[in-house]
């Protein structure tokens, strides 16, 4: 059995253990430490009651508070809510073309829309709306496919292009040379027209202005100038999608088209939010 | 009674009694929780086990290793809600096996990416990142474009089966087929794999990528079938806010 002793330097006792001739002093803690420890061990029993803490068989207790942090969360958000209600409730009661009149309003629809627009529609889109060349149009000029309008703007975001929402804008383009409507001399000869109509000078009497009026122009304008409620994009200018006004991609198009898409965000964003993306989107620089 | 530890730890017994009793509370406290734990699995509606073409997605997800850098766990902040949406609930990863909430995130999270992009943003961004989103630091994915294999699907839907995912007999009969049908099934008619398996997405994710079978599988296409299922299970407009608070 050890002995205790007192150690002549420190005045404390030992533990008693030795080791080689080595001793170990026995300091007690120091009392704001203990003092300190026993508080917690108080303070603990405390929260048991007032917060969730035991497990038990069929789930936990919940504590005399009534705590949760997804309870916290939904207060938070209606604090939130409350806060923004100044603003918000005039854009919820203002339809999107009332916003833009009111100076005050629409700045706050501007910052609210580039916020989501950041978010959800640059990834596509870019910043800005400059779009992704070859596959995602641009907002920022005025030219548009569904229509440049306020109120096209927001029934396109609300809904969406070719999507499975069943309000989706949708329209398809005929596979003109898979499905063997047109021959490949009359593709090329079409592509050829088309690229005279981009350039403002439409090779007039060239076969390719027949294939035209019959197959193209019911959706794209007999002058080429599209067709925002079928989505079909004006061909008599320099802006292109997905096929970089040459002929050999237009005539790819008109061979296999491609097709863009675009998810109804009606289901992921609340009406004013939406709202306040149709104004940024139409103060980009084309609104029409 | 604190004097005569030196007691306890000096008799056999009383130290094999104190060992004893100690492993016992310990124990408990880590096993107790676990009978429970039906009871932290909210009651919504929607949660289905992944089509077999989703659930190939996944094995893709885990096998390149995005959960180092995505989560997919919208905490209960304000913050994070704004974002992303509704928070997650642990009844939305109840069959995943292991779930994916990650603990780090470099890229955003994404459990609700699902709907988010168009299948061609995702093929796009999964090839080239930066050809969409200019200051992206992910890597690319174009290898993604080589076939699928899945000659062993229903082997994996089993697996699941065992560690108590619901997959019926004639689901994973069926896996195959229903992999091979949301491909290339025609999304405007009803294929037997939706009725299967209620909102999965029909389609040819990969139709324009690059050094892809048309007619094949990719992996490409596996991947994005997953990644646009991702929180769209439920839907939160028939859940009860207080009912799921914990």
């Amino acid at each position: 059995m050890a002995t205790v002793e007192k150690d002549s330097v420190s005045g404390q006792n030992t533990t008693g253990h030795e080791w080689d001739g080595i001793k170990e002093l026995n300091t007690p803690l120091p009392k704001w430490w203990v003092y300190v420890f026993w508080a917690t061990v108080v303070w603990a029993v405390g929260y048991w009651f007032m917060y969730p803490a035991w497990p038990l068989l069929n789930g936990y207790t919940q504590g005399s508070l009534g705590y949760s942090s997804r309870g916290e969360l939904s207060n938070e958000l209606e604090a939130q809510k409350k806060a923004r209600s100044a603003w918000l409730s005039k854009i919820e009661a203002s339809d999107a073309s009332a916003i833009e009149k009111d100076k005050d309003l629409l700045r706050y629809a501007m910052a609210g829309g580039k916020i989501a627009f950041n978010e959800n529609c640059a990834p596509c889109h870019g910043s800005g709306g400059v779009g992704v060349a070859g596959a995602y149009p641009t907002l920022a000029d005025d030219e548009w496919l569904w229509g440049g309008t306020l109120a096209d703007i927001e029934q396109t975001i609300k809904y969406g292009v070719r999507n499975t929402n069943k309000d989706t804008r949708t329209s398809e383009m005929p596979k003109f040379g898979v499905d063997g409507t047109l021959k490949p001399e009359q593709i090329a000869a079409v592509s050829d027209y088309v690229v005279s109509l981009a350039s403002k000078a439409p090779a007039k009497g060239s076969a390719g202005e027949t294939v035209y009026a019959e197959n193209c122009a019911v959706c794209h304008g007999e002058d080429g100038s599209g067709q925002a409620a079928l989505g079909a994009p004006a061909l008599n200018n320099q802006i292109w999608l997905f096929v970089k006004g040459s002929k050999d991609g237009i005539a790819a198009q008109v061979n296999n088209p491609k097709h863009g898409a675009m998810p109804a965000w009606a289901e992921r964003l609340d009406a004013s939010t939406i709202k306040m993306l149709a104004v940024y989107v139409h103060n980009l620089g084309g609104g029409k | 009674m604190f004097k005569h530890h030196a007691k306890l730890e000096t008799n056999i017994f009383f130290l094999a009694v104190g060992i004893l009793l100690t492993i016992v509370v310990g124990g408990l406290v880590e096993v107790i929780p676990l009978f429970s734990i039906e009871s932290t699995i909210e009651k919504v509606q929607g949660v289905r086990p992944y089509t077999p073409l989703e659930l190939a997605g996944r094995n893709i997800y885990i096998r390149e290793g995005c959960y180092n850098c995505h989560s997919q766990m919208i905490r209960p902040f304000k913050d994070e809600v704004e974002r992303y949406g509704h928070y997650s609930l642990a009844a939305e990863s109840k069959y995943d096996h292991p779930f994916q909430w990650g603990s780090k995130r470099t890229g955003p999270d994404l459990a609700r990416v699902g709907g988010k992009y168009t299948d061609d943003w995702q093929v796009r961004h999964l090839i080239n990142p930066r050809d969409v989103v200019p200051g992206s630091v992910m890597p690319g994915y174009k290898h993604l474009a080589r076939k699928l294999d899945y000659a062993d699907i229903a082997s994996h839907l089993k697996v699941n089966r065992i560690v108590g995912v619901p997959y019926t007999d004639a689901q994973i009969a069926n896996a195959k087929k229903d992999l091979e049908e949301q491909v290339f099934a025609d999304p405007a008619s009803t294929p037997a794999v939706l009725v299967s398996y209620p909102k999965a997405a029909i389609g040819k994710a990969s139709i324009n990528l690059v050094g892809a079978d048309p007619k094949a599988v990719t992996e490409m296409d596996a991947l994005v079938a997953y990644l646009q299922v991702l929180g769209t299970m439920v839907d939160f407009k028939t859940v009860d806010e207080k009912a799921i608070r914990r």
